[in-house]
C-alpha cells in the first residue's frame, strides 16, 4: 500500500478529486450531512496527500509520473517539483477551510456544490503538476468550467452579470490560448514543456520571431488569468459577487496564472535560452500598473466584497512585479508573498461574509450599520488580516514586501517600484481604515438589527488568519524553502534531465526513434 | 491550399472578434462560435496541410499526416462544444435574471 501510494504520489492529488468528484455526483440524491462527510473526507485526504508530496520533493527532487508509461517528449507527463507541490499543498489548505467556511450552510444556497468544488481543485491540481501546455490548457478549461458553476452558485442577478463577463472573458482567453499553442506547436514539433525547454534552446533564426510573438501571446493569456492590468478588470465583480467559500478558493486562481507564467518564463524563455528575458519586461512595468490601478480601485470601493476584491488585484500586482524583477532573491521573495497574499485574502472573504451576515440588511457596505453584538472579534479578525493585507509589521505582509522591496533595489526600475509599492500601501492603509472604522465603529441607529455571527463561521477565518501568523514565526524555514525553490526554478536544466531522462518500466510501442519522426519534424511530410 | 486555409482562418477570426465586441449577448455568442471555429482550423493546420496522407506510420507509405493536431482539435472541439452550450444557458439566465440582454445587463 504505501509502496503502491509513493509509485502514484504525483497523480494522487489529481485522483482524490476526480474520484471524490465522481461519488458525490452519484450521490445526489443523499443526504446533506452525508454529502458533507464525504466531500470534507476527500479535502482532508488531498491535504494528507499533498503534504506527502511536499515532505517527498522538498530534498530537490523532480518527480515525473509518466502516463501510460510512455517516455517523456511523446506520452503526457505530470512533474512535481517543489514549487509545484508547494502550490498544492496550499491549494489543498484554503481547499480545507473554504470547505469548512462551506458546510456551515452556504453550500446549499445552490445545488451540486459539493461536485463543482471537487472538479475546482482537479483543474486547480492539474495546472500545478502538468508538464506539458496542451493538458495545461485541459486544466485551466476543468477549473474555469468548475469556477463558472461556483461563482453562479446561488443565483441572482449580480451573479449573472458578474458570470456573463467572467465566462465570455475566459472564453476568449482560451481561444488566445489554442493560437498560441497551435503556433508553438507548428514551430517546434513537440508540447512537452521540458522538450521545448530543449528546442527553443536551439532555435533556428528564421523561427525566432515567430515563437517570440506565440510566447508573447500565451503570456498575455496567463496574465489574464493572473489579473495584470489591463486584463484585470474582470476580477473585482466577479470575485465580489461569488459565494464566501468560492470566492476563498478563487483566491489561489489567480495564483494560477503567476504560476503558470513564472513555469513558462523560468523554463521555457528561461535563462540561458535563446529567448531568455522575454516576459519579465512586461511583467515588471505592467505589475506596476496593476499595484496602481488596484489601490485606486480599493479607495473607491463600497463594499466590503468589492474592496477585499481589488485587494486581490493589489496583490497579483506586487506578486507579477516580484517575478518580473528576476533573479533568486525576487522569485523567492514572490513564492514567499503568494503564500501570504493567497491564505490572507481567502480569510478576508471568508470574515466578509461574516460580517455581511451579522450586519442585516446593512450587508458589506462600507457605512454606518446596526450596533454589532460581537464588534470586537470581528474587529479584531478585521485588524489582524488588514494589517496583514497592508503590509504592515509585524505581519506576513510586510516580511513579503520587505523581501520584494529589497530585491527591487538592485533592478534599474528601483524607484518606480519603491514609489509604487511604497504608496499603494499608503493608499490601501487608508481604505481599510477607512472601511473599518465605518464597519465597527459607526451605528447607525436606523440601519435595521445586527444578528450574532455563528462562531463556527469564524473559525476559518481565525485557522486562516493563524497561518499567516504562522508564516512570520517560521519565517526562517519558510524562506529557506522559497529560497530554495526558486533555485531550482532558476536552473532549469534539472527539470528538463528529469523530465527527458526518465525512463519509465514499461516499453511503448513505438520505437523512439520512429516516434520521433513523427512528432518532431512534421516537415518533412511538406510534399 | 495554404493561402484559402489562411483566408479562412482569417476571415472567421475577423468577424468572430467583430461579433465579440457587440452589446447584446446573441451576437457574443456566435463571435465566440466564429472565433472558436478559426481556431480550429489554425490548429489543425499547424501540423501542416497534407492530402491523402494515413494519420499512422506505415512501412508501405513514404508519407503521413502528423496525427497529433488532429487529436488536440478534437479536445478542442469538444471543450469549445460544452462551452458554448454553457454559455448559451448563461445568457438566457442573464435575460431572464436582468430583464435584458445587453451583455452589462443596464439597458
Amino acid at each position: 500500500m504505501t509502496q503502491l501510494l509513493q509509485q502514484h504520489l504525483v497523480i494522487a492529488p489529481l485522483l482524490v478529486p476526480l474520484l471524490g468528484g465522481i461519488l458525490l455526483l452519484l450521490m445526489r440524491g443523499s443526504a446533506t450531512p452525508l454529502r458533507r462527510l464525504v466531500s470534507m473526507l476527500s479535502v482532508q485526504l488531498l491535504f494528507g496527500v499533498a503534504l506527502l508530496l511536499l515532505l517527498t520533493v522538498s530534498d530537490g527532487r523532480t518527480l515525473v509520473y509518466a502516463l501510460g508509461g510512455w517516455p517523456a517528449p511523446f506520452g503526457i507527463v505530470l512533474v512535481a517539483d517543489r514549487l509545484a507541490a508547494m502550490l498544492v499543498l496550499l491549494t489543498a489548505l484554503l481547499a480545507l477551510f473554504a470547505m469548512m467556511h462551506a458546510i456551515q450552510g452556504s453550500d446549499r444556497s445552490g445545488r451540486q456544490f459539493h461536485v463543482l468544488f471537487q472538479f475546482q481543485l482537479l483543474g486547480l491540481n492539474g495546472a500545478f503538476l502538468t508538464g506539458d501546455l496542451f493538458n495545461l490548457f485541459v486544466f485551466f478549461e476543468v477549473l474555469l468550467i468548475a469556477s463558472y458553476g461556483l461563482l453562479l452558485h446561488g443565483g441572482g442577478p449580480d451573479r449573472s452579470r458578474a458570470g456573463l463577463h467572467y465566462v465570455v472573458v475566459n472564453l476568449v482567453g482560451s481561444s488566445l490560448f489554442l493560437f498560441a499553442v497551435g503556433t508553438l506547436y507548428g514551430v517546434l514539433g513537440t508540447l512537452n514543456m521540458a522538450d521545448m525547454a530543449v528546442r527553443v534552446a536551439a532555435l533556428p533564426p528564421a523561427d525566432r520571431a515567430l515563437v517570440q510573438a506565440a510566447g508573447l501571446l500565451l503570456c498575455l493569456v496567463f496574465a489574464l488569468k493572473a489579473a495584470l492590468a489591463p486584463l484585470h478588470l474582470w476580477l473585482p465583480r466577479a470575485y465580489a459577487a461569488a459565494g464566501p467559500a468560492a470566492a476563498a478558493i478563487f483566491a489561489v486562481m489567480t495564483k494560477v496564472g503567476a504560476y503558470a507564467l513564472v513555469r513558462v518564463s523560468t523554463l521555457i524563455f528561461g535563462p540561458g535560452g535563446e529567448l531568455d528575458g522575454l516576459v519579465e519586461p512586461w511583467l515588471l512595468s505592467l505589475g506596476l500598473v496593476t499595484i496602481v490601478v488596484g489601490s485606486i480601485g480599493v479607495l473607491a470601493s463600497r463594499q466590503l466584497g468589492l474592496l477585499v476584491s481589488h485587494l486581490v488585484v493589489v496583490s497579483a500586482g506586487t506578486l507579477l512585479t516580484a517575478f518580473g524583477i528576476g533573479g533568486a532573491a525576487a522569485v523567492s521573495a514572490g513564492l514567499y508573498y503568494l503564500l501570504h497574499s493567497t491564505l490572507v485574502a481567502a480569510a478576508l472573504f471568508l470574515l466578509t461574509d461574516n460580517v455581511a451576515a451579522a450586519r442585516g440588511r446593512c450587508a458589506d457596505r462600507i457605512a454606518a450599520g446596526p450596533l454589532l453584538p460581537a464588534a470586537n472579534l470581528l474587529g479584531g479578525l478585521f485588524l489582524v488580516l488588514a494589517v496583514a493585507v497592508v503590509g504592515l509589521p509585524p505581519l506576513s505582509g510586510f516580511l513579503g514586501k520587505v523581501m520584494v522591496l529589497q530585491a527591487g533595489l538592485s533592478s534599474p526600475w528601483m524607484p518606480w517600484i519603491l514609489a509604487v509599492v511604497l504608496v499603494s500601501s499608503l493608499l490601501t492603509l487608508v481604505a481599510v481604515t477607512r472601511a473599518g472604522s465605518a464597519l465597527f465603529f459607526k451605528t447607525d441607529p436606523d440601519a435595521g438589527s445586527a444578528t450574532l455571527p455563528n462562531m463556527a463561521d469564524l473559525v476559518p477565518v481565525m485557522a486562516l488568519g493563524g497561518l499567516g501568523i504562522l508564516l512570520v514565526i517560521y519565517a526562517g524555514p519558510v524562506y529557506a524553502f522559497v529560497a530554495a525553490t526558486a533555485a531550482q526554478l532558476l536552473d532549469p536544466a534539472a527539470y528538463v534531465g528529469a523530465v527527458l531522462g526518465a525512463a519509465p518500466d514499461a516499453v511503448p510501442v513505438v520505437a523512439p526513434d520512429m516516434a520521433q519522426g513523427a512528432v518532431a519534424t512534421p516537415e518533412v511530410n511538406l510534399p | 491550399m495554404e493561402a484559402l486555409i489562411a483566408i479562412a482562418i482569417g476571415v472567421l477570426t475577423t468577424c468572430g472578434v467583430y461579433l465579440l465586441l457587440r452589446a447584446r449577448t446573441f451576437p457574443v455568442v456566435l463571435g465566440l462560435t466564429l472565433l472558436s471555429y478559426g481556431v480550429n482550423l489554425f490548429l489543425f493546420a499547424m501540423g501542416r496541410l497534407t492530402v491523402g496522407a494515413p494519420a499512422i506510420i506505415e512501412p508501405a507509405r513514404a508519407a503521413y499526416t502528423d496525427p497529433l493536431p488532429q487529436a488536440l482539435v478534437l479536445t478542442a472541439i469538444v471543450i469549445g462544444f460544452g462551452m458554448t452550450a454553457f454559455v448559451v444557458v448563461l445568457a438566457l439566465r442573464a435575460r431572464a435574471d436582468l430583464g435584458t440582454d445587453h451583455v452589462d445587463g443596464d439597458q
